[in-house]
């Protein structure tokens, strides 16, 4: 089969222009972002009580979106009071029928308006429209649709065991995944009966805004979901207000431990999904370009910043090169850049201080000796970018095997045997995923048994079902989300009695 | 004389073909299936569309593969291989065109003085259920009438039973038997039962000899699918690196939309590289997709659609 000279260069040249993917940009033009959002407390949207404002910045080219209040102590109280007011005259009374109807109906404009939601999911925080298209807010719909199924089924939620709402539950998400990790915590809390004053992070709360937008359109009664934006002090006054029942957080250890010591004092409830360092566990029978791409998306999807991400390799050694060469193959395919582009598969790192972390990970880690391999591929000349990032040559004791980094930056260690595996995988002060690679089912039993984690993933990485739950051991937190077990974090339960 | 066997890594074939055994990846089927259905699902826009576009009419084996082929058909159909679009004579021509036998000689005068190649099912086409030396002779005899390229079938049979060293060596024997024409084996993959068997039998027709590996003959409702196409490019560039050898890809039956071809180039692309994006390693097998090809090159020229009746059929 061969072609003449002229045929090959002007083939090759196709071949070229068609690889290169011209930019396919998703439109800005279906949402309406304005210059200015409010609280939004009691059903009304207004400013903070002292009129105090943050800006909320466009990851992907450092720009200022818009203008966001910034709530104080003295709108914690009225958000706290108005969701108190709600519970008490309202929602914990109304049949759960009725309350599903209200969840039904909002997971539903979810599901229309899922473009639009998307798109400023993706301005806001940086990370890809695909995943924003395809997983953030579909799973967001999710978790509505699976929790609105369950509010006129609480009695069924635990077998011998009746549920009451707890009452009024303070939120706080973090910045990851800004409207998913909404959805998993308003769902089940409104699907018990309780209400809610939710803090959604500071560098990106246009998602949470415009959800509760969404919760009036759906007709959600006054002061049933509250929303008071601001920074961590808002957090801190939200966690620690004597009105709140309940407080449940997703964000950093670090926080996470002062929320603890600020609830102790009154034994408000609580839950904490917190941090993490996931190992994949490469074994050298697994299929070794499915574990590639399990790798590939347990660590640079939503740039690496997922509490669960499989952010630590550890590969049997006799398959450590063959792997790693596979790996730095495949991030050279990786499309670094315009989140908005249909294309792109990691987008921007959610914030600047973010990215000086990551930064600071690196080349602590370069600076130790370790072996730094990035992706070679050109990065946008502005915004927050930061390559796929593979490092090796790691004892394990270094800080970017044991710390957090939340970016996209795998660190590879070896093993050799199965119970050296687990011992090393083991080693941290987290718990929250792991991923096991091999094609031996007996194998795959065995490592989960004893692989200290929430969840663990065979052969697959970064699973999530609104019916599963999840959550963390040790530092990376307690108490579930998902399925029933996440239905029993909003119920106060009693025995049925004859 | 190649010996097969299994140790803990999977199976391993020692054949002429190779200095050093070769390994066979297992294949996790839920997780290809979910990399292939994202690969194919690329936006292509704009440029790259275009030039999509007309790559995928390079690479195309326009094929007829009918009881009721007839000399007559077969001039229209290579009429439209080397002007796949009557208002546009600045489009390439197809890779090849791609016939029965008994109808070779005649594509090869329709096709003569242009870079169209001749390409011959043979071999007991679609079942391979003849004698070897009956296949070998309707190979011979293919190549004999002026078919640059021969698509021959994998013996299934021998596959599934487990004889792994009849269905290399018989390829091994077409190989031989086509001399200097290309050999294009067709795996079935629509009867092989799982992605590990057609990562199996990608790596056996490739260590025999083969210039080229094919997803199907078409004649199954199952034929050329992402992860099947997905499977094969992985075991292609394994067996690249193993032996050094380049090994082309054929996906045929079931691709009839341009934009499936697309969401193929693409995963080739991301794959094996940029290099295989070329007929002379990769080529859709098909027949309606060249003229849903054209439409949507014409549609990028004019803006408009044409009606139906503007394009040739044969």
């Amino acid at each position: 089969m061969t072609t003449t000279p002229h045929d090959d260069t002007a083939t090759a040249n196709l071949a070229r222009t068609f690889a290169d993917y011209a930019p396919s940009i998703e439109g800005r033009d279906i949402v309406a972002i304005r210059p200015r959002y409010g609280l939004m407390i009691d059903g009304e949207e207004r400013d903070a009580r002292d009129g105090a404002v943050f800006s909320t910045i466009e990851p992907a080219n450092g720009e200022h979106i818009a203008e966001v209040a910034e709530g104080a102590a003295a709108d914690v109280d009225d958000a706290v009071a108005a969701a108190r007011r709600a519970y008490e005259t309202v929602w914990r009374d109304m049949p759960g029928r009725t309350r599903a109807k209200y969840l039904f109906r909002m997971a539903r404009l979810l599901q229309d308006r899922s473009r639009e939601f998307a798109v400023l999911e993706t301005i806001d925080g940086g990370k890809p429209i695909r995943e924003s298209r395809d997983v953030d807010v579909p799973l967001a719909a999710a978790h509505l649709f699976y929790h609105a199924g369950w509010a006129d089924k609480l009695e069924y939620a635990v077998p011998g065991m009746t549920g009451r709402p707890i009452g009024v539950v303070g939120q706080i998400t973090p910045w990851n995944f800004p409207l998913l990790m909404v959805a998993w915590k308003i769902a089940p809390a409104l699907a018990c009966g309780n209400t809610v004053v939710l803090k959604p992070a500071e560098t990106t709360p246009l998602t949470a805004l415009l959800l509760a937008e969404l919760a009036a359109e759906a007709g959600l009664p006054p002061g049933v979901l509250n929303v008071v934006t601001g920074a961590g002090a808002t957090g801190a006054a939200l966690a620690a207000h004597p009105g709140v029942d309940k407080v449940a957080f997703t964000g950093s250890t670090e926080v996470g431990k002062a929320i603890r010591r600020a609830t102790a004092e009154r034994g408000t409830r609580l839950t904490l999904e917190l941090g993490g360092k996931g190992a994949h566990v490469v074994f050298d029978d697994a299929a070794l370009d499915q574990a590639v791409e399990g790798i590939v998306d347990g660590i640079f999807f939503n740039q690496g910043h997922v509490c669960c991400a499989g952010s630590r390799l550890l590969v049997q050694e006799g398959i450590a090169d063959e792997l790693l060469d596979r790996l730095r193959r495949r991030i050279e395919l990786l499309r670094v850049g315009d989140p908005l582009d249909k294309n792109t598969d990691v987008g921007a790192i959610n914030s600047h201080a973010q990215l000086e972390r990551i930064r600071g990970f690196v080349d602590e880690a370069r600076d130790d000796g370790a072996q730094v391999h990035q992706s070679t591929r050109a990065l946008p000349g502005k915004g927050f970018y930061f390559p796929p990032t593979i490092v090796t040559g790691l004892g394990g004791s270094e800080a970017i095997c044991r710390e957090e980094v939340f970016g996209p930056v795998l660190a590879v260690q070896t093993f050799r045997t199965e119970a050296e595996a687990v011992a090393r995988a083991n080693a941290t002060r987290y718990g929250l995923s792991a991923g096991v690679w091999t094609e031996k089912g007996s194998r795959i039993l065995w490592m989960s048994q004893r692989l200290r984690a929430g969840v663990v993933w065979a052969n697959s990485f970064n699973r999530f079902d609104p019916a599963s739950p999840f959550g963390g051991l040790r530092e990376s937190g307690f108490g579930r989300e998902g399925g029933r077990q996440g239905l029993q974090e909003y119920l106060t339960l009693s025995p049925v009695t004859a | 004389m190649i010996t097969a066997s299994r140790d803990s890594r999977g199976i391993v074939l020692e054949g002429v073909a190779v200095d050093t055994p070769l390994r066979v990846q297992p294949v996790d089927a839920l997780a290809l299936q979910e990399r292939a259905a994202r690969l194919v699902s690329r936006s292509v826009k704009r440029e790259s569309k275009v030039a999509g576009l007309e790559l995928s009419v390079r690479c195309v084996d326009l094929t007829t593969l009918e009881g009721a082929d007839t000399p007559g058909k077969v001039r229209a159909m290579c009429a439209r291989a080397l002007r796949p679009d009557p208002d546009d004579l600045s489009l390439h021509p197809v890779a090849a065109v791609c016939v029965y036998g008994a109808l070779v000689a005649e594509a090869r005068d329709a096709v003569a003085g242009s870079p169209v190649k001749v390409a011959s099912v043979a071999g007991a086409f679609p079942s391979g259920q003849s004698h070897l030396h009956e296949r070998l002779e309707e190979i011979r005899r293919a190549v004999d009438d002026g078919a640059h390229e021969v698509d021959i079938v994998l013996n299934r049979g021998a596959l599934l039973s487990g004889r792994l060293d009849v269905v290399h060596d018989e390829i091994a024997a077409a190989k031989q038997a086509v001399g200097h024409a290309h050999l294009k084996t067709i795996l079935e993959t629509g009867e092989l039962g799982s992605y590990e068997m057609v990562r199996l039998a990608s790596m056996i027709a490739m260590a025999a000899g083969s210039d080229v590996i094919k997803t199907s003959t078409g004649k199954l409702p199952v034929s050329a699918t992402p992860p099947v196409a997905l499977c094969m490019s992985e075991a292609i560039r394994d067996f690249g690196e193993q032996t050094g050898r380049v090994v082309g890809l054929k996906l045929a039956g079931g691709v009839r939309t341009a934009k499936q071809a697309l969401g193929y180039l693409a995963l080739v692309a991301e794959t094996l590289g940029t290099d295989w994006l070329t007929p002379d390693r990769f080529r859709f097998g098909a027949s309606t997709l060249l003229n849903d090809l054209v439409l949507q090159l014409r549609f990028q020229r004019t803006g408009r659609y044409p009606r139906p009746g503007d394009l040739p059929v044969d």
